[in-house]
């Protein structure tokens, strides 16, 4: 799927720059991406150190592992697979505990480590279902406090930046729903399909 | 409010501090050797990193996504809503700097308070950068196959496009 999109996305914008003229701009945006790429990379490593760093001692404390049996029952009912794996179960409850809060630098370190975890399980060369759901879950919102729209709307003079609290709430939450149904459905569908 | 925000992670990284060292875990050794996995991970995240961010790049600076974006105008207008929307609702998924610059444009253009201001904001803070949460934390596990991740995940990209557009007409 990412080859044929990527693919797509690099021979589109060639041949469409090609047609209006704009292919000059293309060679300095192939090494501005790159060098952002690498930027991001630079700026990211830190946190990813430090995050993880604070990972291994709530998971030698035992702390994620309380997490995970307190939320046990809604994770364990998300991901079947991992039912009676603790220790991803408390990676994943600290991605999203960390999504929740809004903490993004937090959440991807966690939720890689998590995947790796997932990963090191599964004995296939194709993620399993329990992988597929926690990075659709990661490309929905569950933010609870969206401060940095807040702030970037106060910045702009919005009387009440944070009046579309409620309408955040109420899409974010529905789109995560609809993203869980179809993660859900194809299960279902597959698991009768293996049966059958 | 963003005071509650920021006051957040200190305290966490407090906390699991705190309760390491209760239990008796070296919390230095135990940072050092987690924090040692963060450079691995992110050295194997690069390649990934640079593809897509040249792809998005190339995408935008060849007016390819602005053209696209001028045909959904028509959309746009059956829809009831500033044409300005739907680019948003397709740079989203792709590009979250891009998705911030643009939703910053449309508040200081119509303001942070007009409708369509409301929409931009609700929009932006609804979801998250789809394919760089998918090309990240799939790349990280040099997984190639998707699946039934893309569509599922576009699934609640464009749910979140319908709430966000019918929230704020119902409430305001």
């Amino acid at each position: 799927m990412l080859n044929a999109l990527w693919f797509g996305m690099i021979v589109a914008s060639v041949l469409y720059a090609l047609v209006s003229g704009e292919i000059g701009n293309l060679s300095t945006a192939l090494l501005d991406g790159s060098s952002t790429a690498v930027e991001l990379t630079v700026s990211m490593l830190g946190s990813l150190c430090a995050w993880l760093g604070f990972l291994k001692i709530a998971e030698k404390s035992g702390l994620t592992e309380r997490m995970a049996q307190v939320l046990s029952p809604l994770i364990g009912r998300l991901f079947p697979e991992y039912r009676e794996d603790l220790e991803i179960q408390g990676k994943i409850c600290m991605n999203l505990s960390a999504n929740l809060l809004g903490l993004g630098n937090a959440a991807t370190p966690l939720g890689l480590s998590a995947m790796r975890a997932m990963s090191e399980k599964n004995p296939s060369d194709v993620p399993s279902r329990g992988m597929i759901l926690f990075v659709v879950l990661n490309t929905a919102s569950i933010q609870l406090l969206p401060v940095n729209m807040a702030t970037m709307r106060a910045s702009c003079g919005s009387a009440e930046p944070f009046a579309i609290l409620p309408h955040i709430w109420i899409a974010s939450a529905g789109a995560l729903l609809c993203c869980v149904t179809v993660c859900k459905l194809v299960e279902q569908r597959e698991k009768r399909i293996a049966n059958s | 409010m963003a005071q509650a925000g920021a006051a957040a992670m200190p305290l966490i990284v407090g906390l699991i501090v705190l309760f390491g060292y209760l239990k008796g875990v070296n919390v230095f050794d135990a940072f050092v050797e987690g924090a040692k996995e963060g450079v691995s991970t992110s050295v194997r995240l690069l390649p990934t990193l640079v593809g897509l961010i040249v792809g998005v790049t190339l995408l935008r600076s060849s007016g390819l996504l602005d053209a696209v974006c001028h045909l959904a105008a028509p959309v746009a207008q059956a829809l009831g809503i500033s044409s300005e929307i739907l680019p948003l609702a397709l740079l989203r998924p792709i590009s979250g700097s891009g998705a911030s610059a643009y939703t910053l444009s449309l508040l200081q253009q119509f303001g942070p308070d007009s409708e369509t201001g409301r929409i931009a904001s609700v929009l932006a803070s609804s979801t998250e950068t789809t394919f760089y949460a998918v090309a990240v934390y799939f790349g990280a596990c040099g997984y190639r196959h998707l699946r039934y991740t893309i569509p599922a995940a576009l699934t609640g990209d464009f749910a979140a496009l319908c709430l966000a557009i019918f929230t704020v007409k119902c409430f305001g």
